[in-house]
């Protein structure tokens, strides 16, 4: 042992480091099954989708389904709430994107961009509140919208965040018409 | 836990054993002769009635499980089984519901005992962080015991403590439906809320044996504030402590029973006899009385990601408190300032709960938000300045002289063996 000043790294500390390396993998390997099981499951995650029919709706009326066991509420608006929803400018918009799931990201949030395409009318909305989840109540608020009773939101006629603490407008869902009476959620 | 152990096993079996594993010599030394400050008062028994209801849960709560059923469609019906059909079930089930209403209760004096006194001050920093990360605990284990009977209040509480979550930026949706294991709080909810509910009271468990061994290394703080200087100013734990704290906890048992058996829905809330349902939420959401300070600070906040950080902070700056408070004395007795801004927190506190337990609108909202700013700036501000600009009083130059006044304190100074003849 006379010579003991080697140079580093030497092979011991390559060794050290690498097998190191190879256990920090392996936990993490090991751990992620844990992490991952609490995500949503096969049957939750099995796209479910929703036919409504909505013959019996006349102007004014809602009516609410569960889809994802969130409520989903397919409302006939008034001409007097479209009117309303239309006049408001995008700058008086707290959000200015339309979360709209059949539009593009950045879609402005018009009335025509949250409402059904060329049936301004027709309004389906994801009816949870995007402060913390709440079920907002219909028809009610500072804007004839909707209003959340937890901790006061208020939304207009084309469910668009004016007031309180929420950050989003409501999510409109995937949807289509099969016909002018029968529409598909998700 | 500290110093060599003085324990005599008595019988050839103890010393075998004792020779193998010295536990008899650890309950001698940390509940027998353990030395404690004699002048301990009344506020320091909520230690003991603490340790207590954390076995009663447990008890309680072992004893429950037995008849509960953690599914979405049974979980109601099988409370309400316990409430009329198990034997001595309505008992139990008021046992543990009120059980973790009082064990709040007893952990706030128990806190606010410890801001009065100064406890959370050098060489307690560690003592008081490991209490924080109880209480903590104890508010997840709280929350998710409250979504298991699956009620209306159980499943919108849940609902709105998970979208907590959902104010985190990018990644707040992703941990959401992580945290529910679905796109909405169902059945896998209640079932990991269920299994994590059983788990945590026994991490609490560890966590208070951390919490005693570290109390045990420099000993409990007095009312004085005065560390103990020498063996006269301390009595040994057993008898004149375990008697005190005995009386303590039966006076709370009394308070206990009071409401179990008269007031046992007082502390619930009328809206969770309602089975839950994913499509109404109640008119006026809240949640758990022990909850209403922090949830009233949440909602003072007009912004989503603003009242959650409030909200977290509230309770994040009570982990800073030892690093905060400046002065260098601990008792309150003798900072005729910082005991006028204890009261005031104190008040603020319970107004902040009271505000919680109202609808947000209006001059309820306003209140609110003065009581939280308030809140903040007691922490942030008076505490790190009071320790500079504040005269405090004298302090006594010993608990025993605190105790017998200066003449008797130096008699008894000549008999340091014998500390409990006067």
């Amino acid at each position: 042992m006379a010579e003991t000043a080697t140079a580093l790294p030497t092979r011991r500390d390559f060794l050290f480091i690498a097998t190191g390396a190879v256990g920090a993998v392996g936990v993490a390997a090991a751990v992620w099954p844990f992490i991952n099981q609490m995500n949503p499951d096969a049957s939750a995650l099995a796209l479910a989708s929703t036919e409504v029919d909505i013959s019996a709706l006349q102007p004014g009326d809602t009516l609410t389904v569960k889809w994802r066991g969130k409520p989903v509420v397919v409302r006939n608006r008034t001409e007097a709430e479209i009117d309303a929803a239309r006049n408001v400018p995008l700058t008086d918009l707290k959000d200015p994107v339309a979360r709209n799931a059949n539009l593009q990201l950045d879609a402005p949030a018009t009335d025509a961009n949250r409402a059904a395409p060329g049936k301004e009318n027709w309004f389906v909305m994801v009816n949870v509140c995007t402060h913390l989840g709440c079920i907002p109540l219909g028809q009610q608020g500072e804007f004839g919208g909707w209003f959340c009773p937890c901790h006061g939101s208020h939304y207009d006629t084309a469910g668009r965040i004016r007031g309180g603490p929420a950050p989003e407008n409501m999510a409109v869902p995937v949807y289509s018409f099969l016909s002018d009476t029968k529409i598909k959620i998700g | 836990m500290s110093g060599p152990s003085t324990y005599q096993p008595q019988n050839g079996f103890l010393k075998w054993f004792e020779s193998r594993l010295p536990l008899g010599g650890l309950i001698h030394s940390s509940f027998i002769v353990f030395p404690n400050p004699r002048n301990l008062n009344y506020w320091w028994t909520f230690g003991g009635i603490l340790a207590f209801m954390l076995v009663a849960q447990i008890v309680t709560g072992v004893v429950l499980v037995m008849h509960y059923t953690p599914h979405t469609s049974l979980a109601f019906t099988s409370v309400e089984g316990i409430m009329r059909d198990v034997n001595y079930g309505w008992l139990l089930r008021y046992l543990h519901a009120n059980g973790a209403s009082m064990f709040f209760i007893a952990v706030y004096v128990h806190i606010f005992r410890g801001l009065y006194y100064g406890s959370y001050k050098a060489p307690r920093e560690v003592l008081w962080v490991l209490g924080m990360i109880i209480f903590l605990l104890m508010m997840a284990t709280g929350f998710m015991g409250y979504v298991l009977p699956w009620g209306q209040m159980s499943f919108w509480g849940a609902t709105v403590i998970t979208n907590l979550f959902s104010a985190i930026p990018i990644v707040g949706e992703t941990i959401v439906t992580w945290l529910w294991g679905g796109f909405a709080v169902d059945n896998p909810t209640l079932n990991r809320f269920f299994s994590l509910h059983y788990l945590l009271p026994f991490v609490i468990a560890g966590v208070v044996v951390l919490h005693i061994w570290a109390l045990h290394v420099p000993g409990s703080n007095n009312p004085t504030g005065v560390s103990v200087k020498s063996e006269q100013d301390t009595l040994p734990f057993h008898p004149y402590f375990t008697v005190k704290d005995a009386l303590g906890l039966v006076v709370f048992l009394i308070v206990f029973m009071w409401f179990t058996f008269y007031l046992p829905n007082y502390m619930g809330h009328p809206d969770n006899y309602t089975p839950a349902n994913p499509l109404v939420t109640p008119a006026h959401i809240v949640p758990e009385w022990y909850f209403l300070p922090f949830y009233a600070i949440l909602r003072s906040v007009p912004d989503k990601l603003g009242g959650v950080i409030a909200m977290f902070g509230a309770i994040a700056v009570l982990f800073a408190v030892p690093w905060l408070d400046t002065s260098k004395v601990r008792s309150a007795n003798f900072r005729p300032l910082y005991r006028q801004f204890f009261w005031i927190l104190v008040i603020v506190s319970i107004g902040l709960g009271y505000l919680g337990s109202r609808p947000a609108e209006g001059g309820y909202v306003i209140a609110s938000r003065i009581l939280t700013i308030y809140y903040f700036f007691h922490f942030l501000v008076i505490l790190p300045l009071l320790g500079l600009f504040e005269k405090p009083k004298p302090l006594p130059a010993s608990i025993t002289e605190s105790v017998l006044g200066k003449g008797a304190a130096n008699v008894t100074a000549g008999a340091p063996a014998a500390p409990q003849t006067k």
